[in-house]
């Protein structure tokens, strides 16, 4: 077994793999990566960092891509911020 | 404040995909300097995302491991922004402003997925092909899991086989082109298409995976998440539960840095000679950006252009045999997978086309031109600027690509003016004498 890694999300912790991106660990928290401009859920789409869909706040940096973040210990996300 | 250092190379490569990777190390392998620079966290690019252990396919472990015998410089996280003068990248690793100096530089920045707008299509749980591939290879857990796999490629299948493999349940793969098309692919020895399918099925492991060409996703349904599609198969509807629908239309170049350096483009491609030059001195090109060919045009591209940058032509030379071969895919792949006209009317004036700004279908038609079309409704001008909704509206109104301008991604501000101060302790030295 892989070690885990404990992060939160939206204030809920999260444990995963590591390996694991943000924007994967984001869906098994059950959160939404982001509302669009005419507040519309979004989701990762290209995951592999040109659609900006998973964009989140990691650790008080906005507008992160989720999708190219490997998760760490500790790290604080949030979404919708 | 030292931005990580400025630091000299002889070779660049942007990119660590197949023909990054083999560029890098055949020039490394001459005595080469060389950088490699990559947006994703490991090496690998997409096809072989994840570094050489969790490679699944041998050529990629081999590759890594010369790779890493020779241990070009690697910058992982990493990604370039602009060129602020000739011979000298901008680069941001997460919010750390780099400057890299080269004297050759090779661009292997790759394909992304074309996607095409359909109704529904912005729901969470609509992937890419390669992108929920690329999900999963991060961590998300797909085991019984229903994925309606479709669009258009060659991808189908393999990200199909991938996802069987990690124990998901594939109701069905639909694939945008016909039978026709798909029997002028390269397998035209073999009378029924019908049999092809299923030879590749077999070999990929897709058995029982229902195969449909002539079909494609007419609505992703859900409330706030994907809950069935429907799609056209042989012209009948069809709609189909799922957890995961993965769609993308075979692939796109990254030819933006490219455009930004002024490399000319054809076709959306750069345009290279044989030892994959590009228009612009000491700029070299490699892989999907000269023309969607798969990873064995990609490796040899790399090499080629690898072995060129690093001064040794006549080992380049000896690999055009195999390369002016392998390019023979290019243009069959893309007969084979062009978008059909019936993908054009998918859309419902309410459609959004750019995800970024949510302009819709209705909004974006009736204008003249992407640009026309940008004034007014600001779409290609969100975060993505452009690389979703780009191709969409190339396909959909026939539009040329808008143009590139710096920085190719959005940047902090604080790498861009932490680069203006660097060119100002350049030429204060240069004028200063110093050089």
């Amino acid at each position: 077994m892989s070690e885990q890694i404990t992060l939160t999300v939206n204030g809920i912790q999260v444990s995963v793999p590591r390996g694991t991106t943000v924007a994967v660990a984001v869906l098994l928290a059950g959160a939404i990566c982001r509302h669009s401009v005419t507040d519309e859920p979004r989701a990762p789409l290209c995951g592999m960092g040109v659609c900006y869909e998973c964009r989140v706040k990691i650790d008080d940096v906005s507008h992160c891509r989720g999708c190219q973040t490997l998760c760490e210990h500790g790290m604080n996300v949030r979404t919708d911020d | 404040m030292t931005s990580a250092g400025r630091e000299q190379f002889d070779v660049i490569v942007v990119g660590a995909g197949p023909a990054g990777i083999a560029a890098a190390t055949r020039a490394a392998e001459c005595g080469a300097r060389v950088a490699v620079v990559d947006d994703n966290p490991a090496l690998g690019g997409q096809i072989w995302r994840g570094g050489a252990e969790k490679a699944e396919d041998m050529q990629a472990r081999e590759w890594m491991n010369r790779f890493q015998k020779v241990g070009p410089r690697l910058f992982p996280g990493t990604r370039v922004i602009g060129q602020q003068q000739s011979g000298m990248l901008l680069a941001e690793e997460r919010d750390v402003p780099r400057t890299l100096r080269y004297r050759t530089l090779i661009l292997a920045t790759g394909a992304r997925e074309r996607f095409l707008p359909f109704p529904g299509w912005t729901l969470p749980n609509v992937m890419g092909a390669g992108g929920l591939q690329a999900l999963v290879k991060s961590g998300l857990p797909i085991h019984e899991k229903r994925v309606v796999v479709a669009g258009s490629g060659p991808l189908l299948l393999a990200v199909a086989a991938y996802l069987r493999r990690h124990g998901a349940e594939i109701p069905l793969i639909c694939e945008q082109t016909s039978w026709t098309r798909l029997a002028g692919f390269g397998f035209s020895l073999i009378s029924h298409p019908g049999k092809i399918a299923q030879g590749l099925k077999l070999k990929l492991g897709l058995g029982f995976v229902p195969f449909a060409a002539n079909c494609w996703p007419l609505a992703a349904q859900g409330f706030d998440r994907l809950e069935s599609v429907l799609v056209s198969r042989n012209g009948e509807k069809q709609e189909i539960a799922c957890d995961y629908l993965a769609c993308g239309f075979h692939l796109v170049p990254n030819n933006e840095l490219a455009a930004l350096l002024g490399c000319e483009l054809r076709g959306g491609f750069v345009a290279v000679d044989d030892f994959l030059r590009t228009s612009v001195p000491a700029v070299y090109c490699a892989g999907e950006l000269t023309g969607i060919g798969g990873v064995e045009l990609a490796v040899v591209e790399g090499e080629i252009a690898g072995l060129a940058a690093a001064g040794d032509e006549s080992a380049a030379r000896a690999l055009f045999g195999n390369h002016r071969k392998l390019q023979k895919f290019v243009s069959s792949l893309a007969r084979a997978f062009a978008p059909r006209e019936e993908l054009k009317s998918l859309s419902s004036p309410e459609t959004i086309v750019c995800r970024c700004e949510d302009v819709t279908f209705a909004r974006m038609g009736g204008h003249a031109s992407s640009r026309a079309a940008k004034l007014h409704t600001r779409c290609g001008m969100g975060p993505c600027q452009g690389r979703v909704c780009g191709p969409a509206m190339e396909f959909l109104f026939s539009w040329e690509a808008a143009s590139v301008r710096p920085p190719v991604f959005p940047a902090r501000v604080a790498s861009l003016s932490g680069m203006e101060t660097e060119l100002e302790v350049e030429s204060d030295r240069t004028t200063g004498g110093t050089r």
